[in-house]
């Protein structure tokens, strides 16, 4: 372990590099590994084996992908714009490596500790947004073009109740540096104050990475893959990379806002090797629930994510944040945090639960309504 | 050197590794992969049938009102980092001057929801 204020070599850009040479290494090396978790994970709880030839068990299936992928023809369109074209995939990925510079795994083991790193954060991973609206504009396929609009769409519209989340811990904390707010939950972790905002995180996550239930702008089935239909071999592989590296970021980045991440349960200082345990395990806690939940939800159509977000989710986390702020400035009791927030996170269930249940009473539209009332009429 | 520089400095070099990292791969796939470009191949994907017309439609205006939507709602939260680090600090008058700036913006939500700028179709 390195002593927490030091640099390798006592110099600041060579360690900056040093580290985010290691960062990219690893980063690659978990993304192989991910994606045959993945595949492993939904087929068993589908009944299925999942890869079992490539290397002992399937194991090496993500490496024989990789070396697929970069011996792969790359094709563009003739037709595409072509600059917009072969920037998309360096402006989908590159904001999500830059988010590997601020998120502290460990006490000591992190790229940079920065003081702003949850603004940081939450400002640099909206940036890839960009870079689907130009996959899709760029492409020249219509399918791309409406994965593209739909994917910037849901993205902004997620952003909002993600960014709302946050900032819930950082009020409870009073920081928005991730290492001190993670060192504060050395008692309670603050999923146990702010059970709405984890469960609004991961539901805004999965939305802000287009994974399934809010996967309609790459549906395989509705737009043939969305931005990323006409990407082929390696250019594909970097969406794919930055989805799972975002995914990798979203779940340590969880576990340290809301479990507690190197510290609990484990009092204020636990030894180097247990705090990298604790945030492996809390990491892939969080990666197993989202691979989970894409096995087990079916998708939901645009209009429904839309109205979700803007409907229940953002009412609902600016409602936590007064209460948060109540109970914090006139010094009340923080059970109540657990109070207000459980009952807004019940609330907000019991509500979408009624929302659903009148939608699926409700016949598809009124006119439909009407052409077969015009039909008893007839005596059809 | 100051601690400025040095956490700043790893943002700068991780733009710059990350270029790299999608040049270097894009760059080995241009010399390992096989080349062969066709008239065919270069056409976009339309369910395999060619292509019609160019695929430069309007975006419906939907997707503009929920854009704007967001605006709001981000330069509100760009307000929100720095309160939510000091209210408590400042007390009780930071916290309802917050209060009241959300419930006029919440106001707004509620405006748009009612003119059913919220409803996709």
């Amino acid at each position: 372990m390195m002593p927490v204020l030091g640099y390798w070599f006592g110099i600041a850009w060579l360690d900056a590099i040093l580290r985010l040479a290691v960062i990219a290494g690893v980063m690659t090396v978990v993304v192989i590994f991910l994606t045959y978790a993945e595949r492993k994970v939904i087929a068993r709880v589908q009944q299925r084996l999942g890869p079992t030839r490539t290397g002992p068990a399937g194991l090496l299936q993500g490496v024989a992908d990789a070396l697929k992928l970069v011996l792969k023809e790359d094709l563009r369109p003739t037709t595409a714009d072509r600059w917009v074209f072969e920037l998309a995939p360096f402006m989908v990925f590159v904001p999500v490596f830059l988010t590997f510079v601020a998120v502290p795994f460990t006490r000591d083991l992190g790229v940079r500790f920065l003081s702003l790193g949850l603004f940081y954060i939450v400002a640099v991973s909206s940036l890839n947004i960009v870079g689907f609206i130009m996959a899709g504009w760029g492409s020249d396929n219509k399918y791309a073009l409406l994965g593209g609009v739909r994917a910037a769409a849901q993205m902004i519209s997620y952003e909002v109740p993600l960014v709302l989340t946050v900032l819930g811990v950082a009020m409870v904390a009073s920081s928005l540096d991730i290492r001190v707010i993670t060192e504060r939950q050395d008692v309670v972790p603050y999923i146990v104050w702010q059970p709405l905002a984890f469960v609004v995180f991961i539901i805004a996550g999965l939305a802000e990475m287009n994974r399934t239930p809010f996967d309609i702008p790459v549906a395989e089935s509705e737009v043939v893959g969305g931005p990323t239909v006409e990407y082929s071999g390696i250019r594909w592989s970097f969406f794919q990379l930055a989805e799972y590296s975002s995914l990798f970021v979203l779940s340590a980045l969880g576990a340290d806002l809301f479990l507690g991440g190197y510290i609990w349960p484990f009092g204020s200082n636990p030894p180097g090797w247990l705090q990298l345990i604790l945030i492996l395990v809390k990491t892939s806690f969080m990666i197993l629930m989202i691979f989970w939940v894409r096995a087990t939800f079916p998708r939901l159509r645009i209009d429904q994510l839309m109205s979700y977000c803007w409907k229940v989710l953002i009412p609902v986390t600016v409602a936590q944040l007064f209460f948060n702020g109540l109970v914090l400035v006139y010094r009340w009791p923080d059970i109540l945090l657990l109070v207000f927030s459980g009952a807004l996170l019940v609330g907000a269930t019991a509500a979408t639960a009624v929302a659903v249940r009148r939608a699926a009473r409700r016949p598809r539209d009124a006119q439909a309504v009407r052409d077969r009332r015009l039909q008893y009429a007839r005596g059809a | 050197m100051s601690s400025l520089f040095a956490n700043w400095v790893a943002v700068l070099f991780g733009s710059i590794i990350g270029t790299l990292l999608v040049a270097v791969a894009l760059v080995g796939n241009r010399l390992l992969a096989p080349r062969d470009p066709g008239r065919m191949k270069g056409t976009s994907y339309e369910c395999g049938m060619l292509p019609i017309g160019r695929a430069e439609g309007n975006i419906h205006v939907r997707y503009y009102l929920f854009a704007i939507l967001f605006l709001l709602f981000d330069v509100e939260a760009a307000f929100l980092f720095p309160w939510a680090v000091v209210f408590r600090s400042i007390g009780a008058f930071a916290f309802w001057e917050m209060t009241l700036f959300l419930a006029i913006l919440m106001g707004g939500l509620a405006y748009a929801w009612k003119k059913g700028v919220l409803r996709w179709s």
